[in-house]
């Protein structure tokens, strides 16, 4: 009783939304001691007010990072960010929690990069436990060819001051000692290490940032989905939701996998097919590995998670979807792959899987634009790489936003980048999203 | 798993198969604005619901197939040749 009484107060006092207090070890201690009693909500649950000067639509990774920036870094504070369903459900809680900048283009570099600077200093920054892991992200290579484009790879990240190092068998052996490094058919040559690169409890991002933007004044707002985009001739006015209309100056689009029904309701289209994306976790077992590990000649990647199960994910299903759900060809690909590469793991069992919908763009790159419509931005098209980004694509999406100017990093993620010839492709693979 | 309906090859795994995309696009005449070949090439109605869709048959006959699809269910509606009309039904059905 005491518990929701003290709740019920905090939702409803905003000056005390501040007031769920700073987490420490001392404060855990306290708690520990007197019953956990104190603790209120992360964040305050927000009604939707009729006006605000920013409205985020999307309450993922993207969407609360992008508040949390233009509370915290640029002092707009009217803000809010509506979800259709809680918080925190969509990819940002169903991804592989990989992070790394180990891209070959030299802009994907600069931006990734940066995201993982501000992953380095997140936890301090938001005062939540993220469980930033920096184990190191390891690309196995199997033939010669593949040994140069990796060469030219960590070189290239290397002249951007980006740690990369190249790995002989012998050292791949003793940071992976389950993988099978003389396949018959793929036998494994070696290894690119990114060491900086790593993991991070992906929920814990979404609450992190929920709760820090929260502090910061912004609004919250879970179940309330946007049925339309109000629009006056070519400005955006606001959003309709069914509990109602909310007027906004700037409306901002994060709703990756359903960002082309968005763009439909403002009227235009994007160079985005949706696309389902698996992973899967095992049973936990005992500590087998501590790096993150990727497969060169299959589509397939794992990493251990602290509670010791073994996450692991491989390519697209490869058909437009919306199906928040995988099918069983790709399970079987994945699971042959992962067996070629580590046979132990065929006595594990998978404990579950699932899937995700992409917005997989047509260069295989993201977007974060102005769009056709004046006042509406949009932050689309991450493919399967949106997790990593979330701080670099929420301050690029925020400075954009309140400056009106894309962020220096981010000026090549324009939706304007496709007409002009100037995709930024980092596979050569052409505008067909199903391949990328 | 999809099981698709080869006109030539009769009903197999959808493993048989590649998918090659949106089927409902034209290009344009050779002759038509620059802006004209951007949409076609990057621009997508990505829509949640009947998908005219390319799949090529690249373990078995090796001919292109037309399917109508449904994006949400994965329901196959309809597979034809690579110049049969086929028509997106205009009801969705409940998932």
């Amino acid at each position: 009783m005491r518990r929701q009484r003290t709740g019920d107060r905090l939702i409803h006092t905003n000056a005390q939304r501040a007031a769920s207090g700073r987490y420490s070890a001392a404060r855990l201690i306290l708690e520990g001691l007197t019953g956990h009693r104190g603790w209120s909500r992360a964040w305050h649950k927000a009604s939707p007010r009729q006006r605000y000067r920013v409205v985020i639509v999307g309450g993922g990774g993207q969407g609360l990072a992008t508040a949390y920036y233009l509370a915290t870094e640029f002092g707009i504070r009217d803000v809010a960010v509506i979800d259709k369903g809680p918080i925190g459900l969509g990819n940002v809680g169903r991804n592989t929690t990989i992070i790394r900048s180990n891209y070959f283009r030299p802009e994907n570099v600069g931006f990734y990069d940066y995201s993982l600077q501000l992953w380095e200093g997140l936890e301090r920054r938001l005062n939540f436990n993220a469980m930033v892991s920096q184990r190191g992200t390891l690309n196995l290579f199997h033939t010669e060819s593949q040994r140069d484009l990796f060469t030219r790879r960590a070189n290239g990240m290397r002249l951007l001051s980006v740690d990369a190092l190249a790995l002989e068998r012998d050292a791949v052996k003793a940071l992976v000692p389950l993988v099978d490094l003389d396949n018959g058919r793929y036998p494994v040559l070696g290894g690119f290490l990114q060491p900086r690169g790593g993991t991070v409890r992906h929920d814990a991002v979404a609450w992190g940032y929920a709760r820090a933007a929260s502090a910061a004044g912004v609004d919250i707002i879970e179940e309330c989905e946007v049925t339309a985009i109000r629009r006056e001739g070519n400005a955006v006015r606001g959003v309709q939701t069914p509990r109602g209309p909310i007027e906004a100056d700037v409306v901002c689009l994060a709703v990756a996998g359903h960002s082309s029904q968005l763009a439909g309701m403002a009227g235009f289209r994007l160079p985005i097919e949706t696309h389902v994306l698996q992973a899967f976790v095992s049973e936990p077992v005992k500590p087998v590995l501590d790096v993150v590990l990727t497969y060169g000649a299959g589509h397939f990647y794992v990493s251990q998670s602290d509670k010791g199960g073994l996450v692991f994910g491989g390519g697209i299903d490869g058909y437009n979807s919306y199906g928040q759900r995988g099918t069983l060809p790709m399970a079987e690909d994945v699971a042959a792959a992962g067996l070629t590469l580590m046979p132990a793991l065929a006595r594990l069992r998978v404990l579950r899987q699932w899937g995700g919908v992409m917005d997989m763009s047509m260069d295989g790159s993201p977007i974060i634009s102005r769009t056709p419509l004046s006042g509406l931005i949009i932050n689309c098209g991450w493919c399967y790489g949106g997790f990593k980004a979330i701080p670099a694509g929420g301050m690029a999406t925020a400075h954009l936003i309140a400056r009106g100017e894309a962020h220096p990093l981010a000026a090549h993620l324009d939706l304007e980048r496709f007409a002009a010839g100037r995709t930024i492709d980092e596979r050569g693979l052409g505008p067909f999203p199903y391949a990328h | 798993m999809l099981r698709i309906e080869c006109p030539w090859c009769g009903l197999r795994d959808e493993t048989e198969f590649h998918y090659r995309g949106d089927a409902s696009l034209r290009r344009p005449d050779s002759d038509a604005r620059l802006a004209e070949f951007c949409t076609q090439t990057y621009l997508r109605e990505n829509r949640r619901g009947w998908h005219l869709e390319w799949w090529l048959h690249v373990g078995g006959c090796r001919r292109l197939l037309k399917i109508v699809r449904h994006t949400d269910t994965h329901e196959i509606h309809a597979v034809g040749h690579p110049q049969d009309p086929l028509t997106v039904p205009m009801e969705a059905p409940a998932p």
